[in-house]
């Protein structure tokens, strides 16, 4: 499913709502509300880096140059149960493929080209389709992923800073429970994906089948089983889940 | 090797969102390619969950953090704020631990 441009021709629309028009305000509105969420996510973010064992550095390089949770998440709590470097890294590529197919159904929307397509890129993320895909027009779908990116990209960094910062301060932080944080920001990063029955198989079957396989294969290779059995689950049609058909139904 | 780590996942993770603005439609359209990438989150973030709850190096336990998992599935279920759901996970185990 692709944002269907209708018949007007891109030249006859603005590229982004004037000023003064009230979808302007209300896009610019969400995009700042957005952005402090993630902000308040960023400081979690920020304090898990450190307590698995990252530099202040490492962790802020982090959020600038991979920024997307997902994947920043998965890579700190690999490395920090001792996970290696392909394992680490690897587990965020797969957790960040889903941006791909995000800039598939952007593509056609903003017509990037250049420096502009080779700096929105790094804007694109969960939360900027969400907002670009819903608005009413074509220009405030544009307007709304510049908006969202932009905010998101300047409190979740400025978030992974403080919470960073403070998390430092704390000399040991498995004495506050640090350790359980991870699995929960995963947790909550899943459940907006958990509608209908193929999730609820496919989270399930990857869950028993990682951990199976955790005593026997070295660290990491569990998770590229828990992928294998998506893999599979996805190969096979399933005329009952027609919403799986459509990559941007739930962007979270 | 962090830095590696940091470095090369980065740089997949952005080529991942370039290609997705740079490539035709018809390559990345196929409908069994986009179920595969919609679950892919789904089956990764399933297996961290009980990973990162459940073993410690190839060991398998139970121990505090499990009690945090159950804090956080319940502060989930109840809609809490991300934030809210990380600092009872927390809490919880760090009570629990501090408690056995």
């Amino acid at each position: 499913m692709t944002y269907d441009a209708g018949d007007r021709s891109p030249a006859d629309q603005p590229r982004f709502p004037p000023r003064g028009a009230p979808e302007r305000r209300a896009v610019l509105r969400v995009a700042l509300a957005i952005g402090a969420t993630t902000g308040a996510y960023g400081l979690s973010f920020g304090a898990i880096g450190i307590a698995s064992g990252l530099s202040l550095l490492q962790t802020c390089a982090l959020s600038l140059l991979m920024f997307s949770g997902g994947s920043q998440f998965a890579l700190v709590g690999i490395l920090g149960s001792g996970g290696g470097v392909v394992a680490a890294s690897g587990t965020a590529a797969l957790l960040g493929s889903r941006n791909a197919f995000y800039g598939l159904r952007l593509a056609e929307l903003l017509r990037l080209r250049g420096v502009a397509r080779v700096a929105g890129a790094q804007l694109v993320i969960d939360e900027s389709t969400a907002v670009a895909t819903t608005q009413p027009t074509e220009p405030a779908g544009r307007l709304g992923f510049w908006a969202t990116g932009l905010s998101v990209f300047v409190l979740w960094n400025l978030g992974t800073v403080i919470g960073a910062a403070g998390a430092g301060l704390i000399s040991d932080p498995a004495v506050l429970g640090f350790d359980a944080a991870a699995p929960a920001a995963f947790v909550a990063l899943l459940a907006p994906r958990m509608r209908g029955r193929q999730p609820w198989a496919v989270a399930l079957t990857a869950s028993a089948v990682s951990l199976a396989a955790v005593p026997y294969v070295p660290a990491g290779v569990p998770v590229l089983l828990a992928a294998l059995v998506a893999i599979l689950a996805g190969w096979r049609r399933r005329p009952d889940d027609a919403s799986a058909d459509d990559p941007d139904g739930q962007p979270a | 090797m962090t830095w590696v780590a940091v470095l090369a996942g980065s740089a997949a993770c952005y080529l991942l969102k370039l290609v997705g603005l740079s490539v035709p439609q018809r390559v990345l359209g196929n409908p069994r390619v986009r179920r595969i990438a919609m679950l892919l989150p789904v089956a990764v973030l399933a297996a961290l969950v009980v990973i990162q709850t459940f073993t410690t190096g190839h060991r398998l336990v139970l121990d505090a953090r499990a009690a945090g998992l159950v804090a956080a599935v319940i502060a989930v279920l109840l809609r809490a704020p991300f934030l809210v759901v990380v600092a009872l996970a927390c809490v919880t185990t760090a009570l629990v631990r501090l408690w056995l």
